[in-house]
């Protein structure tokens, strides 16, 4: 087990790329789930059907198709991570202090991927509020996005949250995939490089980097059933 | 108690028609409810009731035919129609109160986010509202902590609050245990004393007695026979009326 403390440092760097993947895709998962879940819903049947593919095609490819066909498809295909080059993001990027192409790919992909089951963990959630809540809204003259914004998102979010929590715990767990696409140095890379590089026992390796996505998950887990609860006596 | 209506229309349906798939629930609907005037809608179960109420504020899109309210042609959708659902207030037999919210921001949200009504004036209004309907007490409770009967009154102030200029009310008292149905009556009653435009979906025949000016009887998706309250409860013309009558009175 000494492996843990000597190579502390590498498991560490390993652990900050990993959350830093995590935090990134879930911003940007949130926002697309949360961006689709209104087309999904939206009374204009074209918006429906934008909504409906993307669910269709993420939900439905496997996370390992969706990450090679970013680290490598759209390479490929004459694209290089400068169209990730949104201006606010640059300076997130920098700060980290990780901009490498495959790592902006890697994130890409996993918000897409994981953005499809954010959009279902919020429509289920919009589903769960008496269909009565919005014709009240709309009888009162509030338009559809006032309609969303004050009276059914605001009930959606209790029957959505723990579902979307659940969402977020597996996206961490997937990001594991991104080392085996080029993420240099992120957790799940470190233990394949540690073992079959360097020679180090696998076992020890392998507890080591289990703690670390438990470090992620399981508070987010505590966090859940707290909010859940919460919700509940409201 | 009566109020006489204005001779101004302010809802006209004609020759209004709508489908649910192969089912026609309103067939060649004409009518036309004056400013002021109270109309009451009674028919049996799946007659169309419901429909001909929403279809006055779109929320029920019709098919052909056109709803014309105080002169204007509803618009089809967008801020326009928002604007129309706003001066048309809509009372439901399940209450439909905002779960999320209190009772005095159930009855502040319209004003405040529709109308852009500075928040502490519509405080005032909604305050004076609640009084009205005698639940001020309960303002700062949930929905869900209020009786059948208070949660109405509640959702009544809440339309009352966009000081519309008529009321649409589809079975107000159907949900509610017996003992709440009066408090309930008192207020739409004391609403139409108040010469509120008033279209009320209801078999409460002691309402359509002593508060309306007409009743509209409907039966399939037609308006079979419309005549005030004392000569349709004494004299039905129909005999789908008479049949309907017999069975309601005798229970
Ligand atoms: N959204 C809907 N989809 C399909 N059928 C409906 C819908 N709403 C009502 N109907 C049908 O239309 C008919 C009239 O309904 P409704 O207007 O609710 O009648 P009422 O209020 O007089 O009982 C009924 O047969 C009902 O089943
Ligand atoms: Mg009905």
């Amino acid at each position: 087990m000494n492996v843990l403390v000597d190579r502390f440092d590498v498991f560490a760097g390993g652990f900050w790329l990993t959350l830093q993947i995590c935090i990134l895709a879930g911003i940007g998962a949130l926002l697309i789930g949360t961006i689709m879940a209104v087309l999904r819903i939206s009374p204009v049947a074209p918006l429906r059907a934008v909504g409906t593919a993307y669910v269709t095609v993420f939900r439905n490819v496997p996370l390992t198709v969706v990450l090679f066909f970013s680290a490598f498809g759209l390479p490929a295909l004459g694209s290089n991570a400068r169209f990730l080059d949104v201006p606010g993001l640059n300076v997130v990027f920098s700060r980290l202090g990780t901009d490498l192409p495959y790592f902006r790919f890697a994130v890409l992909g996993l918000c897409l991927y994981t953005g499809a089951f954010v959009c279902e963990a919020l429509r289920s959630g919009v589903n769960a509020v008496a269909p009565g809540q919005a014709e009240a809204a709309r009888a009162i003259g509030l338009t559809f996005t006032q309609s969303l914004r004050y009276v059914i998102l605001p009930q959606a979010w209790k029957s959505a949250v723990v579902p979307l929590g659940s969402v977020i715990i597996a996206m961490i767990k997937n990001s594991a995939l991104a080392g085996f696409f080029g993420v240099v140095g992120d957790l799940s890379q470190t233990a394949d490089s540690l073992v079959s590089a360097d020679g180090l026992p696998l076992i020890p390796v392998f507890i080591g980097i289990s703690i670390g996505y438990l470090i992620m998950t399981v508070p987010l887990g505590i966090l859940l059933d707290r909010v859940e609860r919460r919700v509940a006596t409201r | 108690m009566t109020t006489t209506s204005s001779g101004q229309p302010l809802i006209v349906m004609d020759r209004v028609n709508k489908h649910f798939g192969s089912l026609h629930v309103l067939r060649d609907v004409d009518l036309t409810v004056d400013r002021g005037e109270v109309v009451v809608v009674i028919g049996p179960s799946g007659s169309g009731k419901s429909t001909l109420c929403r279809s006055i504020n779109r929320l029920e899109p019709i098919d052909s035919g056109e709803i014309r309210f105080d002169g204007q042609p509803l618009p089809a959708e967008g801020r326009a129609l928002a604007r129309l659902r706003s001066e048309v207030g809509m009372v439901f037999q399940s209450f439909n109160l905002f779960a999320h919210r209190t009772v005095l921001e159930n009855v502040m949200l319209g004003p405040v986010k529709v109308r852009k009504e500075k928040p502490a004036a519509v405080r005032e209004r909604a305050l004076a509202l609640l009084e009205r309907v005698g639940i001020a007490n309960q303002a700062d409770k949930y929905p869900a902590q209020l009786s059948g009967g208070q949660q109405q009154r509640a959702a009544i102030a809440r339309a009352l609050a966009m000081q519309p200029k008529a009321m649409l009310f589809d079975e107000p008292t159907s949900a509610l245990d017996p003992e709440m149905v009066g408090e309930v009556l008192d207020v739409m009653t004391s609403l139409a004393a108040d010469g509120m435009t008033m279209i009320v979906v209801t078999h409460e025949m002691g309402f359509a007695r002593h508060a309306a000016n007409r009743v509209v009887f409907m039966a399939d998706g037609q308006l079979v026979e419309q005549a005030p309250p004392a000569e349709f409860f004494t004299n039905p013309r129909s005999d789908r009326a008479k049949d309907f009558l017999s069975k309601i009175l005798t229970h």
